[in-house]
């Protein structure tokens, strides 16, 4: 039976935590995550986990620590923003070459600068090529869900990637909402033991790890790794299939929200899916066809399934909350628009970057976006493709 | 489980082990990497003592020990770092390129 609570995201992602009992959290502080290695403290003093709690100087020196555990044998986890996952760069590269399945919880924030401590995505985007697969939710029980899910698609024998769940800083680490949460056996017998192959503390057959590749090994190591990221699409799917027949709640690599016989679109991804929702239905009630993706898996990109779902559209916003600074558009529009590519018949496409740095976004902001879109069908010409929304000027 | 000598520079991607991971001890001997060296050390037998400090020195484990006594370098793992030659107390090593330049060295 599930457990109807209120939480906010980060004590969501903290209960996950609770109830698969990692053998390994190594924590270094940084808002808006610091919750999650505080209650997850308190777990440990209460005597409710068994978890080693490492506090460490840094967030290189937490990554390196789960790295080091799970190249040991064990679970380890840790969570950051903003900075704190930019300090783990090298290190976050390091977990995906070696293929150590760390699950990493990004309370995603702006990063600096101006200095900032609300959300958008520049953390977590900027780690898009660091071979971690990336879940994003758009409320605290999509966080809590995408936490049980991650361990046994990072673990995956086919995959064994690390994972980012990420949440959106603030609007959903914070923001307490009702939540469903499954009891702490069921949660235990979905998400399992872990029990590596191979592993450092296994006497009977040392291992080595993370050999140095000269030029005649790096090509080979790296398709190898990029083969495993094309694996977890379908890891990703199954364990989603097997989570809704457990626990009932249906996700995929994102959700198509009123698609069917869409003819404008958003792709969004996170908490501003939930506001351009309402956009869409009263945009639906005045007769628009609108309709909206909401991306829930970045790494690996879904791009054939989200070109499939878009191409009977006639014009297509790219949401983005991230500046990649290109001078052509943000990551996540460079991702869709790559994509849809090679369809035949393809939308119009236009990229918006808003919402940085914890930038209010309205349902009439939405709407506004809807609009825009209304007007290229109607007249054809798809107007300036980079733009940016909410600013003042 | 693929073991360390079948790993070489004729395999494809797919025959490499998960994240390149070694799943036995000791492989370091299979790569010869004596080829890094650019200068190397000589043992001239007759100067040497056997006080045995040079082994213990050698980073690399290049210098074969047995019975108490060590015997000619391995130059397919030697990298020529010199420290054997600092350390030896008899100057019963040298420089394979100063050695003409020693008295009463061949």
């Amino acid at each position: 039976m599930s457990i109807r609570e209120r939480l906010s995201g980060n004590e969501a992602v903290a209960t996950a935590i609770r109830q698969i009992n990692p053998d390994v959290f190594a924590m270094f502080p940084i808002t808006p995550s610091t919750e999650i290695p505080q209650y997850v403290a308190q777990y440990v003093a209460d005597g409710k986990v068994d978890t080693e709690f490492i506090c460490v100087e840094s967030e290189h020196s937490a990554m390196s620590a789960c790295l080091g555990a799970e190249a040991a044998g064990v679970r380890a986890v840790t969570a950051t923003s903003s900075a704190g996952l930019s300090y783990m760069n090298e290190v976050l590269y390091v977990a995906g070459s070696l293929r150590l399945p760390v699950v990493l919880a990004v309370a995603c924030r702006a990063l600096t600068g101006p200095i900032n401590i609300n959300h958008d995505y520049s953390d977590s985007f900027a780690e898009r090529d660091s071979g971690f697969i990336q879940l994003y939710a758009e409320n605290n029980q999509e966080v809590y869900d995408n936490y049980l899910m991650a361990h046994r698609i990072a673990e995956h024998p086919d995959v064994r990637l690390p994972l980012m769940v990420c949440e959106d800083g603030f609007i959903t680490s914070h923001a307490i909402e009702n939540i469903e949460l499954e009891e702490d056996a069921a949660v235990k017998a979905f998400v399992g033991e872990y029990n590596p192959e191979n592993y450092l503390l296994k006497k009977e057959n040392p291992l080595a790890v993370g050999p140095y590749g000269v030029s005649a090994y790096y090509m080979e190591a790296r398709v190898a790794q990029a083969q495993a990221m094309i694996n977890a699409k379908k890891v990703i799917l199954d364990v989603a299939a097997d989570f809704e027949k457990t626990f009932g709640r249906k996700y995929g690599f994102f959700e198509a929200y009123k698609m069917e016989d869409a003819e404008v679109a958003m792709v969004i991804m996170g908490s501003s899916a939930g506001t351009a929702k309402v956009a869409v239905d009263e945009l639906r009630a005045q007769g628009i066809k609108a309709g909206l993706v909401k991306l829930r898996v970045f790494r690996p990109f879904p791009g054939e399934e989200l070109a499939a779902v878009l191409q009977n559209c006639k014009a297509v916003a790219v949401m983005d909350k991230s500046e990649g600074f290109s001078a052509c558009g943000g990551p996540l529009f460079a991702e869709t628009a790559g994509a849809c590519i090679n369809l035949d018949k393809r939308p119009k496409m236009i990229d918006i970057v808003f919402g940085l740095g914890g930038r209010d976004f309205t349902v009439d902001a939405a709407k506004g976006v809807f609009n825009r879109l209304e007007n290229i069908v109607k007249t054809g010409k798809t107007g300036p493709v980079y733009t940016h929304m909410g600013q003042r000027g | 489980m693929r073991s360390a000598k079948d790993i070489n520079e004729k395999i494809a991607w797919q025959d490499l082990t998960t994240g390149c991971e070694i799943y036995e001890p000791g492989t370091s001997r299979l790569t010869k990497t004596g080829e890094w060296r650019s200068r190397t050390p000589v043992w001239i037998e007759e100067k040497c003592k056997q006080c045995l400090l040079c082994a213990p020195f050698c980073p690399d484990a290049s210098i074969p020990c047995k019975d108490g006594k060590r015997s000619e370098f391995d130059y397919e793992h030697c990298k020529g770092c010199g420290i054997c030659i600092k350390v030896c107390p008899f100057d019963a090593i040298c420089w394979q390129d100063e050695m003409k330049d020693k008295e009463g060295t061949k």
